[in-house]
Order: C-alpha cells, then structure tokens, then sequence
C-alpha cells in the first residue's frame, strides 16, 4: 500500500520559527529605520551595516549546466583556499556537482549542489550557540568564533551543505579564515559580495567557460538580472515543500 | 612579609629584579632587528592605527570588536581589520620570504613569544598576506602589484621601525 505526501507549500507551519526569530531581533528592528539606503550593484560603503534591502541568491540554469564540467567547484576551491588533503571522506565541500538520472527517460540533470541561504534555516534553528546564523542580506555563514563543532547543523541542513574541519589546516586565505572543529558551508562569496563585485566566484567560472548557468543577484531588486529571469521563466526551490524559501533557485528540474 | 621591612631589603630585591630582566630586554632588542618592516604608516601623522603604546597593550581589544562587526554586520572598515594588520606588517624579508607565525621573525609571534601569550588566532586566520599564501601553494603565482608596492615601499626607505 503507498500513501501520498500530500503537502502543500502554503500550509508549512513556520509559526514556530518565526516567533523564534522575532523573539531574537526584537533588539534589531529598532535600528532599522536608521538605515541609509544605497544603490544595489555598487559596492556598499565599507563601514556601512548590511541591510534586508538586499536578499541575494543564485539562480541555476540546469538546461544549460554541463554534465562534465566542474569549473565552479574548482573556482570555489580556489577562491576559498579549500586545499585539498587527499581525503575525499572528509575534504570540505561548498559546492558539489550532482548529475541526476530519470530513470523513466534516461535524460540526465546535472546540476550545482551547495548551500541554499535558506531564509528560515534548519541550521540556524538549530545552533546551540548562535554561531549559525543569516545575515540580514540573506546570507547564510557560520561565525566560527562561536561555533563548538557539535554539528547539529550538518545534520538538519536538507541539502547536505555543510562541512566539518578535521584536521588543523595550513594557507587559509585571507578572505576566508577557516579552521580544524569549525563547521562551514557556502558563503555565496561574501567577501566578494561586500566588496562590490555583484558575483560569485563559481557563477564567474561558469561564465569564463562560456555555460552561463549560474546567475548571482538581488532577489529583492525587480530590476535585477536574477529577479528578470525568474519572473518571466520561475525557478524552482528544491525541497520546496519544507518551506525554507531558499535564496538558490533552479530551472529546468 | 618580614624581609620586605626594611627599605633596604626592597631595594636590593629591586636591582635584583632589574638586572635580571636586562638579558630578556637585550634579546628581544636584538631580535625584533631581524623583524621585517611594515609596508607603511598609517597615516602622515600616525605609524599605526593607534598610538603604538596603546596598541602594544590594546590590539586584541579593537580586533575583538572589529570582528563581530564584520562577520556579523558585514562591516569591512580596514582601520581595525586582522587582515589590514597583516598587510602592513608581514612583509618580505630581503631574500622575498614572508614569516608564518611559527617564525620568530613574525611581527605578531615575535612579541607573543616574548610576553609568553598564547593566541589561536592563525589557527584560522591567514598569517601572511593573501600573495604569499598562494605562493606558497603555487610557486609560479606571478608577482602581484601588493608586493611591487611593498618593494617599493621599502626601497624608499620611509618604514619606520616599529
Ligand atoms: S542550505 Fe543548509 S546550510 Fe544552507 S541555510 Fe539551508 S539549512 Fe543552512
Ligand atoms: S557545529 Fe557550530 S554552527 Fe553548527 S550547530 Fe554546532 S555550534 Fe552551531
């Protein structure tokens, strides 16, 4: 006997979460009206706060995505100084590249894996100490300051996002310190996203390899790249039905 | 005490004390010589972000709340950013090699050592700055225009000592 999962998107009770959240930032919103705004796609000036006037995502053309091709792997790497130790087991991982098969047609999606800047996320609820948290542009990070290595996280992110450092780690770069019993995921390349550069380092590869199936942007602004394609076209969450808005959207899944 | 009632006493202690620290005093003199320079003051009037006395004892302070800003806040100001700080004062020794923090010659080691303080800062922070890093992972990393600007930085020969 099989049952249907009957679920509807609409009816996810995110009450919990969001009395969670408000009962957090109650402290936050009292700033709000405070803040300046500025133009989206320039850099922000560097003593300027975040503000939820941004919320940036990705969007995944897997039409378009190459079944063989690992360039944004390679470059997140590369970015992020993610040296690999010759331990696939545990070597961390960002982003990953996922080919899936429909077995009734054979036809095969490929497509990027990697956080998906949930904007309830599991991983943040639960986080015993704070240490994972979402930025109010919508970025998803670990503040490894805080972070005891308990892996809660790992285990209630869906999407197999996260990490765990292993081992003590040499040649971490700058941008983007890192280190042993500290978990860690995607970044959507914040570093970059601070300084202005309105892309990520993967969507950068895949545009440098000539596949264009990955578009950063501000999913708040209407007259965004990312916000023009996924009106006229849609883009799917994966997982939908777990109700986390996820800030990566795919097409063609 | 007893001993320490009599003037005399405490002033013997005192020179006592004194001499032995002199060798410690002379050996820190002598290594921070092998110390490279930082790339630059920070301003016309100022060679650090603060008056060095004040960031010799306080630097952990400022970069403790800087941190928070940044990670939390997204706030990217370089006045008290850990990697504005490794900019400046990690820079090449003369044969074009940059110190880790296992080095004695590391700005940040080189007084940690000395005052017997444990950091686990660059446990995760890069120590160096971001070219000599991926140097280090690719020995043919071209020359990148930081390190032109530290060369020429230093050749005018404005650093001054720290
Ligand atoms: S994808 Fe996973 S790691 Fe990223 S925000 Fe969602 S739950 Fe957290
Ligand atoms: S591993 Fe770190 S970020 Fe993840 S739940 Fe534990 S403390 Fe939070």
């Amino acid at each position: 006997m099989r049952y249907k999962l009957d679920l509807d998107i609409e009816e996810v009770n995110t009450d919990r979460r969001d009395f969670l959240r408000r009962a957090a930032t109650v402290g936050g919103l009292a700033i709000a009206p405070g803040v300046i705004l500025y133009q989206t796609g320039a850099a922000k000036p560097a003593d300027q706060a975040v503000s939820s006037q941004q919320r940036w995502g990705m969007l995944v053309n897997t039409n378009v995505c190459q079944e063989d091709c690992d360039a944004c792997v390679t470059a997140c790497n590369e970015e992020h100084g993610l040296w690999d130790l010759g331990r696939p087991e545990t070597d961390a991982q960002w982003i990953r590249k996922l080919n899936v098969k429909d077995k009734q047609t054979g036809h095969v999606t490929s497509l990027p894996m990697m956080c998906q800047h949930c904007e309830n996320p599991p991983c943040v609820d639960v986080c015993p100490t704070g240490a994972s948290f979402r930025r109010e542009d919508g970025i998803v990070l670990v503040d490894k300051h805080t972070c005891i290595g308990c892996r809660y996280c790992m285990l209630a992110c869906p999407y197999k996002a996260r990490s765990f450092v292993h081992e003590p780690l040499q040649d971490q770069l700058p941008h983007s310190p890192r280190g042993k019993g500290c978990v860690e995921s995607c970044t959507l390349c914040v570093h970059k996203v601070d300084r202005g550069d309105n892309n990520t380092a993967c969507a950068e590869a895949c545009a440098k390899d000539g596949h264009q199936a990955l578009l950063f942007g501000d999913l708040n602004d209407p007259s965004s790249e990312i916000s023009k394609q996924l009106k006229q076209h849609g883009g799917t969450q994966i997982r939908a039905d777990l109700g986390l808005n996820t800030g990566v959207r795919y097409q063609g899944i | 005490m007893r001993i320490l009632k009599s003037k005399w006493h405490i002033l013997v202690c005192l020179i006592i004390t004194l001499i032995a620290y002199v060798p410690m005093f002379n050996a820190f003199a002598e290594s921070s010589a092998d110390i490279p320079k930082p790339k630059s003051n920070y301003s016309d009037e100022t060679r650090c972000v603060e008056p060095v006395a004040i960031m010799r004892k306080q630097h952990f302070v400022y970069l403790l709340e800087h941190r928070d800003k940044t990670v939390i806040e997204g706030i990217r100001t370089t006045q008290y950013s850990l990697n504005a700080c490794i900019d400046c004062h990690i820079t090449p020794n003369a044969e074009g090699e940059f110190a880790r923090y296992s080095d004695d010659t590391h700005f940040c080691a080189s007084c940690h050592q000395f005052t017997a303080v444990n950091i686990d800062c660059f446990q995760c922070h890069a120590d160096r700055p971001e070219e000599a890093i991926r140097k280090t992972r690719n020995p043919n990393t071209t020359v990148t225009a930081h390190t032109q600007e530290i060369h020429e930085y230093l050749q005018l020969g404005e650093t001054q000592p720290h």
